[in-house]
């Protein structure tokens, strides 16, 4: 793999989000959030539940509309959903009558038509092979373990060949060894298309292995507090975890998110 | 050293010579096999039916001892496969509960999405629905006689009266039924409403809907017996009220249990159809749809 040195500083934005609030009836989800995304760039955004993180998501990928503020994505106003944008839930959720194979063809058979799905088959075939589930392709959702669903909901994403990947808790449902692996392929993925990500967890670890930058989320009215970047090299791997700088970073973040939640 | 010794200690140790089994048991009742424990209970059913006839504690015209009532099933059995009245008289019955059956069906289903998938429905006919459903339907089978004439058309029109809420209701939860998950997960892909439809809600409603098919079945048969009690005709249900007004118990039985062999049918069906369409089970397993 080539190691892709990034210049964040550099890249323009293509995601901007500007001054959005979100109001559910009287409750403020989200209070003028201002974030920006740059070209290739991976952002997560940490915050205790609740705080806002999956109605921030759900806005940017277009699924709800905002109370006020904006989103723009290549220039383009975000005013419903769109196919350069990828998303990825806590819940791999494969519809249970359709095989591994129909699963990761669903978003083209809804926009395009069936005709189209079975053109895109060698496609899909060559993800799932890239995320290692190729022998699955004709089995039903029912038989495949949490890891192998969610590598299929990853498919499911890649197929419409998206610009940004939206990732909301995407693989907090798998244990920690399997985890671990699936950020790391998620990286690799990343990478390798270049894709500008943005990641939602409540796992500090996972958000500085993965990320160029962290945005600290606080609750009541739901804000960015902190912007954090994280220079560490790419491309990532769990050796890191060990290391001096990693274990800096992710006390300083913890300290961060302390002092939000409980104001020591 | 260690070794050694824990080796030494182990062989003063005296074997444990216990149970090697685990002294968990089923209780006897649990443990008989079903085809015995079905047989068995057949048997002590129809001995203590037998005993009932022949102490005479109840009387003979009133209920048939089990021979009788086995010989009058052999007769109507015997009527009915040489083509007699009583083959006409099931076959009446079977066309009046298919037909009702499929008009439920539709009527049902078209109702159940208005009502599931539409605001309108949801707020203005299910009030309606609920209404109509909470009276005793069988009150309303004067009416479709007076309607329809002593045909099949108004005991067709009553089992299908009585068979349509339950596919209404059924078909509506199913409607419900996808997660927020799933819809969340169609719109992101860019589903129009149709397809959200046509593609998730429907498939996901689909053992909802099956529910529904069985409880209709049912009800179905019931509409389709009143309607002939009231409303006379050519069906089984005139048969037996014939029977019953001559005290011809026997037959009464027998054409009873030639009914439920039809309705039994009916309800097999429906289960074969949902076992060929629902073949994926919405299992706990990770990968399904949650
Ligand atoms: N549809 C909704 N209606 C009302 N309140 C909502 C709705 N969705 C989310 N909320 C509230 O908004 C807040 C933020 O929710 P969410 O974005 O899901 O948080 P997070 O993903 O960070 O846990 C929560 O307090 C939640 O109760
Ligand atoms: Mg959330």
């Amino acid at each position: 793999m080539t190691a892709r040195t990034r210049e964040p500083a550099e890249a323009r934005p293509v995601y901007r989000i500007e001054r959005l609030t979100k109001t559910y009836g009287g409750f403020t989800a989200l209070h003028k959030v201002n974030l920006t995304l740059r070209k290739g760039e991976f952002g997560a955004v940490i915050g205790s539940s609740g705080c806002g993180k999956s109605t921030l998501l759900k806005i940017m990928a277009g699924l709800l509309p905002p109370s006020s503020g904006r989103v723009v994505l290549e220039d383009k106003p975000v005013l419903g959903p769109r196919r350069d944008i990828g998303m990825m839930f806590q819940q791999a959720t494969l519809l249970p009558w359709k095989t591994t194979l129909g699963n990761v063809l669903l978003p083209i058979e809804m926009r395009d038509g069936k005709a189209a799905a079975r053109a895109a088959e060698g496609r899909a075939e060559e993800l799932l092979e890239l995320v290692g589930i190729g022998r699955a392709k004709h089995v039903f959702p029912g038989e495949l373990s949490g890891g192998m669903a969610q590598r299929a909901a990853i498919c499911r994403m890649l197929i419409s060949d998206p610009a940004v990947l939206l990732l909301d808790e995407p693989f907090s449902a798998l244990d920690e060894l399997t985890r671990d692996f699936m950020n790391m392929e998620l990286q690799r993925i990343c990478l390798e298309r270049e894709a500008t990500s943005f990641l939602v967890t409540h796992s500090i670890p996972e958000a500085v292995i993965l990320a160029d930058r962290i945005f600290i989320m606080e609750a009541n009215p739901g804000r960015v507090a902190e912007i954090i970047e994280i220079d560490l090299p790419r491309p990532r791997n769990l050796d890191m975890i060990n290391t001096a700088k990693f274990g800096e970073i992710v006390h300083h973040i913890r300290e961060k998110l302390g002092k939000e939640a409980f104001g020591a | 050293m260690i070794e050694q010794s824990v080796t030494a200690a182990r062989a003063q140790m005296p074997e444990y010579e216990g149970d090697t089994v685990w002294s968990e048991h089923e209780p006897l009742i649990d443990r008989i096999p079903r085809w015995v424990a079905m047989t068995g209970l057949f048997i002590a059913i129809v001995g203590i039916w037998y005993a009932v006839t022949a102490l005479e504690i109840v009387s003979n015209i009133i209920l048939p001892t089990p021979m009788e009532t086995w010989s009058d099933i052999v007769f109507v059995g015997g009527n009915m496969v040489s083509g007699g009245y009583m083959l006409e008289a099931l076959v009446t019955t079977t066309k009046t509960v298919l037909l009702a059956f499929g008009l439920a069906m539709a009527i049902g289903f078209s109702l159940g999405v208005l009502v599931g998938e539409t605001k309108f429905g949801e707020r203005a006919v299910m009030p309606y629905l609920v209404a109509i459903d909470t009276m005793p339907k069988v009150a309303f089978a004067p009416l479709f006689i007076a309607w329809l004439g002593f045909g099949i058309a108004s005991k067709v029109a009553l089992a299908t009266f009585i068979a349509t809420f339950p596919i209404v209701v059924s078909t509506a939860a199913g409607l419900y039924a996808a997660s927020e998950n799933e819809r969340m997960l169609f719109k992101s892909i860019g589903a129009s409403r149709m397809q959200t439809l046509v593609r998730l809600k429907l498939p996901t409603g689909l053992p909802y809907f099956f529910t529904g098919l069985k409880i209709a079945a049912v009800g179905v048969m019931a509409g389709a017996i009143t309607g002939e009690f009231l409303g006379g005709g050519q069906g089984v249900g005139a048969l037996i009220r014939v029977s019953a007004s001559q005290l011809d118990t026997p037959r009464v039985f027998s054409l009873i249990i030639y009914l439920s062999f039809l309705g039994l049918a009916l309800f097999l069906a429906v289960v074969w159809v949902q076992k060929t369409f629902v073949f994926w089970n919405k299992s706990d397993k990770p990968g399904g749809a949650a």
